[in-house]
């Protein structure tokens, strides 16, 4: 099973109403590997995640998770999206949003199970949000619900785990803790994280791949980390600065 | 008031405003959670397509109103999701496509359409046993489904995406509520009529919102302030002569407006 390939992209080509986003984009995620894909705004990261998950079809190119089709894998996959909008007034407690992962488990008609509600509420004990847990999720802060849709993704127990931007708005101190327990999930899981913040990948990250409408590196990254540096667009400051996302900026056009 | 309750009708009355309280206060919950006010006003409007028939066929009305505005509430799901209209101009073609039907079928049939006051703009004191029977049946479907769906529904009102990606069939859900806002307007149209109806779908949830933060009590709460409401408007309509459907919708909105000022006073206390 090691080793064994988790998603697969083949010329992958997609445009949102004729503007391109992505072109020729050949990318291979295998089993365990930590990969994190970085890029300016506008590089389409996200929509790489979105066509894993099959929310959106390429023009052109193919797409195989887990072997099939993503709409089919899409069971084994948690997804933390960029920015979740709902009505703050939303009746809904922390640990319903968490239970949401759940859904797929249970069928039409059935209730929620011990082994559902233990599960969440592991998930919400690794994200440090147990004591929450009844709170209204409307009611918490922005970084404390970013936390509560991480533990929402985990509680799906997935094979692969598709985190976008994950930490924009949690506070340094438990993202350093975020990451070790990204570290810890490695093991069990493949993860795949959209992130601008370059620190991160020196440290915890196993693959890079840099990407802004073309795939301008895709590999493990002791090779990447110098070569992102010559090359061409992508994000150059952020390698040899501190992340901010103001260079993220001077880089989009 | 007790002896007002041996006139049949009167009982009937009673018993639709309960009926409809139930409809209202379950599917209202979703329609204000889910945001699909307008939605709910253009299947109304489109049922009135279904009322028109009911007159050029001579059935009951109420009957043909049934596969009318499940088929507009369909029709605005499926051309919203799967075309590229959008959702607001699927809305008004449906609510005036609709209307206009209704208006041809009840200049096509012959004579007088009596009662047709009634279906526009409720009168709750003429609901007929028979109706009652078909109100209690749809409210029956209504709160079976509910029970069935309800963390799947609870769910895509919060969250549509996620829901999908872990496998809830989120676009037959949504079709479903939309059916089922179908349904409870046939509930409200003998109560409060075509035009009133949104009031009564979106009003109580509206009030019990301010109250409680958990979608059951939400539900249970929106259930109680309807069928409490109807009532009254009911009694005031019938001791002041005022059309009810008119006097149920104003004394909603001028609960919800008192409620909302109470809400803001304590908020604004604890701050």
């Amino acid at each position: 099973m090691k080793n064994s390939i988790i998603v697969e992209l083949e010329n992958i080509y997609f445009a949102y109403t004729n503007v391109p986003v992505l072109e020729n984009i050949n990318i291979t995620i295998k089993q365990n590997d930590f990969l994190s894909i970085i890029g300016p705004n506008g590089g389409g990261k996200t929509t790489i995640l979105r066509i894993i998950l099959g929310l959106l079809e390429p023009d052109k190119g193919k797409v195989y998770v887990f072997g099939t089709s993503p709409k089919k894998a899409r069971k084994h996959i948690g997804y933390l999206p960029q920015h979740i909008t709902f009505d703050f007034d939303f009746p809904i407690s922390v640990s319903e949003v968490v239970l949401m992962g759940r859904l797929g488990k249970r069928g039409i008609g059935r209730k929620y199970t011990e082994t559902d509600i233990s599960v969440c509420m592991a998930a919400l004990q690794k994200v440090g949000m147990q004591q929450y847990r009844n709170n209204e999720i409307g009611k918490l802060s922005q970084g404390q619900r970013q936390r509560v849709f991480i533990a929402r993704a985990l509680s799906t127990e997935p094979k692969l785990l598709l985190l976008d931007e994950p930490v924009s708005s949690v506070d340094t101190q438990w993202q350093q803790a975020f990451y070790e327990l990204l570290h810890d999930l490695n093991k069990e899981m493949t993860i795949v994280l959209v992130t601008h913040d370059i620190s991160v990948v020196s440290t915890y990250v196993d693959k890079i791949a840099c990407l802004n409408k073309r795939l301008y590196y895709h590999g493990s990254k002791k090779e990447g980390m110098h070569k992102i540096s010559e090359m061409y667009e992508c994000p150059v400051q952020l390698i040899t600065h501190a992340p901010s996302h103001d260079s993220v900026g001077e880089n989009d056009k | 008031m007790i002896e007002i309750l041996h006139y049949e009708f009167m009982r009937n009355a009673l018993f639709a405003a309960v009926l409809v309280g139930i409809a209202c206060g379950i599917v209202g919950a979703f329609v204000v959670m889910k945001k699909i006010v307008f939605i709910s006003g253009g299947i109304s409007h489109a049922a009135f397509g279904g009322i028109g028939l009911g007159y050029l066929l001579n059935i009951n009305p109420v009957l043909t109103a049934i596969p009318f505005s499940l088929l507009s509430a369909l029709a605005i799901g499926i051309l919203s999701k799967k075309t590229k209209i959008s959702e607001d101009a699927a809305i008004g073609i449906l609510w005036s496509v609709g209307m206009a039907l209704g208006i041809l079928f009840i200049s096509l049939s012959p004579g007088y359409a009596p009662d047709l006051f009634g279906y526009l703009f409720g009168s709750i004191l003429t609901v007929p046993i028979s109706d009652i029977i078909i109100m209690l049946i749809l409210d029956i479907i209504i709160i079976v489904t509910v029970l069935l769906l309800y963390k799947e529904l609870h769910a895509l009102s919060f969250d549509e995406e996620f829901s999908m990606i872990v496998g809830v069939p989120t676009q037959t859900l949504y079709l479903i509520l939309l059916c089922l806002v179908a349904l409870s307007i046939i509930v409200l149209i003998r109560v409060v009529g075509i035009i009133l109806v949104i009031a009564l779908l979106t009003i109580p949830a509206t009030i019990a919102k301010q109250f409680t933060s958990n979608l059951k009590k939400l539900i249970v709460l929106s259930m109680i302030t309807a069928v409490v409401l109807t009532v009254i408007g009911l009694w005031l309509s019938y001791v002041f002569d005022l059309p009810s459907g008119a006097a149920i919708v104003l004394l909603l909105a001028i609960v919800f407006a008192i409620c909302a000022g109470i809400k803001k006073y304590f908020t604004s206390k604890v701050k």
